[in-house]
């Protein structure tokens, strides 16, 4: 039931979100129609960085448990990861662009995210280097348990020590969100609505990796 | 099969010394490492020639020659135990801990010769002075114990892979960079003559990420190694 409902309601939810995005929310000082991408640029940033965890979750399952349904759910999660990694580069290019002059100068926050994308391409190289499933399933969790350790010098320790232009996360040292309430609901509308569409992409890519390994069963 | 913790660090000195004198034996590991900074150092000096780099660029230069020479010879440890197929016994004699921390001790002493090499040679050649030589030491110490731990471990994965040689640069990369960022950046603290205690951020990280990188690696060691 909550299946067939979900997908309506997060279109009409997402549409909402574009719409408030474009026409509701009010454009921020000194950055003009520059605010619009915000309210994409940091939900993928989160989706991103949500797809990581849940792969290494997946990951730390396999090795625990060596079923290799764990296995398939952290490529799944990798996957949608890296689109979401890829969406969130090209929209932080776009506002690197407009906002600092170029779409690429290696920026702390910019490196980070490149890094990001070198880590699923190496998972990605890695897992098709290896042919025997159960062999090529504890090579790949550990090596994504191994880059998820190292993520947080990127996304923490680096723009710290070095200056970054990007402006801070979620959190800033203040503690505050310098929104006024009409971007504020939009944002967090976003955030909600692409938390959701994650959730509901993984749970399809985890129904067919249930579903494909249901077949191969049945051909043995 | 030993595993107290203990008898787990006798175990690593014991492979250490077994690693050390099969590696003089033909001095492969050695050779490849050393010859490849050698070669890219030349390379570096003849296209820059007559130039002089600044020494930002230097210092950057130098991080990025250490990365790439390690990564010729840091998998061989592994790569050599499958080839010979004398993993197995191995693994009957002792833990995986003790396995990898003799692999690690080892790749840690290979990284000091190369530095011993490398480092006259590009102060020579490159005219790169450094004005803190305790600082850049430290840098280089604790930077060279991060880089044979993320290097062992990803060897470890690479060596029970099938394209051997080929990955291992291209894993390794995303997993070392926050060492070599923060690497570079602590030697060109240690270059402009600066105190430790500016250079303390970078010092931090480095220590940070040598600690966690083997601790992660010595808790997921064994998944490799048994698989």
């Amino acid at each position: 039931m909550l299946n067939r409902i979900l997908p309506f309601f997060l279109f009409i939810w997402i549409c909402l979100v574009i719409i408030g995005a474009f026409l509701y929310a009010p454009l921020a000082e000194g950055l003009g129609e520059l605010t619009r991408v915000l309210y994409f640029h940091v939900p993928t940033a989160w989706v991103t960085v949500l797809a990581f965890l849940t792969g290494a979750v997946f990951s730390v399952l396999y090795l625990k448990s060596k079923s290799i349904k764990y296995d398939y759910y952290a490529e799944s999660a990798s996957q949608l990861g890296f689109v979401f990694c890829i969406l969130a580069t090209i929209t932080g290019s776009i506002w690197a662009k407009m906002s600092w002059g170029s779409f690429w100068n290696w920026d702390p926050r910019e490196t980070s995210v490149f890094i990001l994308l070198l880590i699923y391409a190496a998972y990605f190289a890695l897992r098709s280097a290896v042919e025997q499933e159960d062999k090529k399933a504890a090579l790949s969790a550990v090596y994504s348990i191994l880059a998820f350790v190292t993520v947080p010098f990127f996304v923490f320790i680096v723009p710290r020590v070095y200056t970054s232009l990007h402006p801070d996360p979620l959190v800033n040292p203040e503690g505050e969100i310098h929104m006024d309430a009409k971007m504020l609901t939009v944002f967090l509308s976003s955030l909600a609505g692409f938390t959701v569409l994650f959730i509901w992409m993984i749970r399809i890519k985890m129904n067919l990796v249930l579903i494909h390994l249901k077949l191969k069963e049945m051909e043995n | 099969m030993r595993t107290g913790s203990f008898e787990s660090m006798v175990d690593a000195f014991y492979i250490f010394k077994k690693d050390l004198i099969q590696e003089f034996k033909t001095r492969y590991a050695l050779n490849a490492i050393i010859l490849f900074a050698v070669v890219t150092l030349t390379a570096v000096s003849f296209s820059i020639g007559v130039i002089s780099a600044d020494d930002d660029i230097l210092c950057a230069m130098f991080w990025i020659i250490l990365f790439f020479s390690s990564m010729s010879g840091l998998s061989h440890i592994f790569v050599r135990e499958e080839e010979t197929h004398t993993a197995d016994t191995l693994k009957l004699v002792t833990c995986p801990t003790a396995v990898y921390l003799g692999k690690l001790l080892f790749n840690f002493m290979l990284l000091l010769a190369l530095e011993i090499i490398l480092v006259p040679l590009y102060f020579g050649l490159m005219d790169f002075y450094v004005r803190h030589l305790p600082l850049f030491l430290i840098v280089l110490a604790i930077g060279s114990v991060g880089l044979a731990g993320g290097g062992t471990i990803v060897a470890a994965i690479i060596a029970k892979a099938s394209s051997r040689g080929a990955l291992f640069t291209v894993l390794s990369f995303p997993v070392l960079l926050p060492l070599l960022i923060s690497g570079i950046s602590a030697t060109r603290i240690a270059v402009n003559a600066r105190s430790f205690t500016e250079a303390s951020a970078e010092l931090q990280t480095l220590t940070a990420y040598g600690v966690v990188v083997i601790t992660v690696s010595i808790l997921l060691f064994e998944f490799i190694w048994n698989e």
